[in-house]
């Protein structure tokens, strides 16, 4: 049985079913608000949600039972009398050591829990940091959308900023450091100095077999990164585009890799009215396109960056994405044949599985 | 002191009360008196930096207000969601 907590704008709709048939709704919470990111910490069973009030902002909630009641997290503040508020809690992530997760939100903030999400505290080394000032806001905000943990190594954190590019931490986020090199930023003139460039990254993973391995997709482009981040090389020749949103990896082999190429900037749905997700196993040299159970006719679908997640690996990997439209896809073999999950939901989100 | 009411979800967060009897000078007094008294409401009507969240409207007697307006010991103070959504 698998578990998709799939966040939409109007609410939190927990999915189950067997891979490769249809899910059921088996719960929704949250109804009528934007769930931005929803997990469960399969160490503890909790699970825990981002919501977006309109009229009361930002939120983090947890429970053991989403169909039950849900208890606010403590401490997911900006600090008091500053000029910044809270705009968005975009992602939460799981930390290597026992209780410890990770969120981050706009704008561009890491908050760390190390008692599985109940409290939480703001990470000051990003916070302060003396470039600051000088970040600049993607289209969505300064958003803190992607954190990345090294297997086995808790010390050692990537995370993703639009438009704040890469930071590196080796220290559990007391200091950090920029991990930018390659990345080029093609909606500035090329002569912009890199401090004034805003790197919009759009989506990062770590390959967890080869914890030294990244793959980022970019607002305009693909990369990898084979030294932990410190330097990037674009992947994205033969790809319909270079420009999307959602990343996703088999963890159980570090050349593999998953995207959902959109038009373009300017035209952000699926090309050609088709849907199709494309792999490469040979770590971004080559593309293969996966649509196969994919509407492939005048399906012009958005997937945003936390709308596509695995569970599993290896030919038995399951792939699940769900678009703005409110249709979710899924695969039980890697990406061979596709079906849909659910259909008719809310706008999609973000989708987690588990 | 003014009356603060209150509906929906701020009512459940104060205590399942929809009217508190409040001191203060200010809308802004009133609404960080209000979280004193019930600290649910930390950071649902105020932000971190001490501003009214966008979609959120003071009306002092009937009239839309801001943080800073005075307020009297016989004013009604209501607080209510915009407006707005999708």
């Amino acid at each position: 049985m698998t578990e998709l907590l799939v966040g939409t704008r109007k609410g939190l709709f927990v999915l189950t079913g067997e891979p490769g048939e249809p899910f059921e709704v088996s719960a929704r919470a949250f109804a009528g608000e934007p769930v931005e990111y929803a997990l469960r910490d399969p160490r503890s069973g909790r699970m825990l949600a981002s919501v977006t009030s309109a009229f009361y902002g930002p939120k983090l909630w947890h429970s053991d039972d989403p169909a039950g009641d849900w208890e606010q997290a403590a401490g997911m503040t900006l600090p008091e009398g500053g000029e910044a508020a809270l705009e968005r809690i975009w992602t939460i992530a799981l930390g290597e050591s026992d209780g410890v997760l990770y969120a981050g939100g706009d704008p561009g903030v890491l908050f760390e829990s190390r008692d599985g999400g109940a409290n939480w505290e703001l990470n000051r080394g990003l916070w302060e940091h003396p470039t600051r000032p000088g970040w600049q806001p993607g289209g969505g905000g300064l958003c803190l959308h992607s954190i990345a943990t090294w297997p086995g190594e808790p010390d050692r954190l990537a995370v993703a900023i639009s438009a704040a590019g890469v930071w590196l931490t080796d220290d559990s986020g007391a200091t950090w450091r920029q991990g930018n090199d390659g990345l080029i930023p093609r909606y500035v003139p090329e002569d912009t100095p890199p401090e004034e460039a805003g790197l919009c990254v759009h989506r990062l993973h770590r390959a967890p077999a080869r914890p030294d391995r990244l793959f980022m997709q970019f607002h305009g482009g693909v990369y990898r990164s084979d030294d932990a981040g410190e330097t990037w090389q674009d992947i994205a020749a033969g790809l319909p585009s270079d420009f999307g949103f959602p990343l996703a990896l088999d963890p159980a082999d570090p050349d593999s890799a998953f995207l959902i190429p959109l038009a373009a900037d300017t035209d952000r749905v699926t090309p050609g009215g088709q849907v199709r997700v494309y792999e490469t196993r040979d770590a971004g040299r080559s593309w293969t396109p996966r649509g196969s159970g994919l509407p492939q006719q005048h399906a012009y679908l958005t997937v945003l960056r936390e709308a596509f997640d695995w569970r599993g690996g290896g030919d038995g990997l399951e792939l699940y994405f769900g678009a703005t439209s409110g249709d979710v896809f899924g695969t039980a073999d890697a990406g061979e044949s596709w079906s849909t999950v659910a259909t008719r939901l809310p706008p999609v989100l973000s989708v987690a599985a588990g | 002191m003014a009356l603060v009411r209150l509906r929906g979800q701020l009512k459940r967060l104060a205590g399942d009360r929809a009217e508190h009897a409040l001191a203060g000078a200010t809308v802004g007094d009133l609404l960080r008196q209000l979280e004193r008294d019930h600290p649910a409401t930390d950071g649902w009507i105020l932000d971190e930096r001490g501003e009214i969240r966008r979609h959120i409207n003071v009306f002092v007697n009937g009239e839309l207000r801001g943080r800073e307006f005075a307020v009297g010991d016989d004013d009604r103070v209501d607080i209510l969601p915009a407006i707005s959504g999708g």
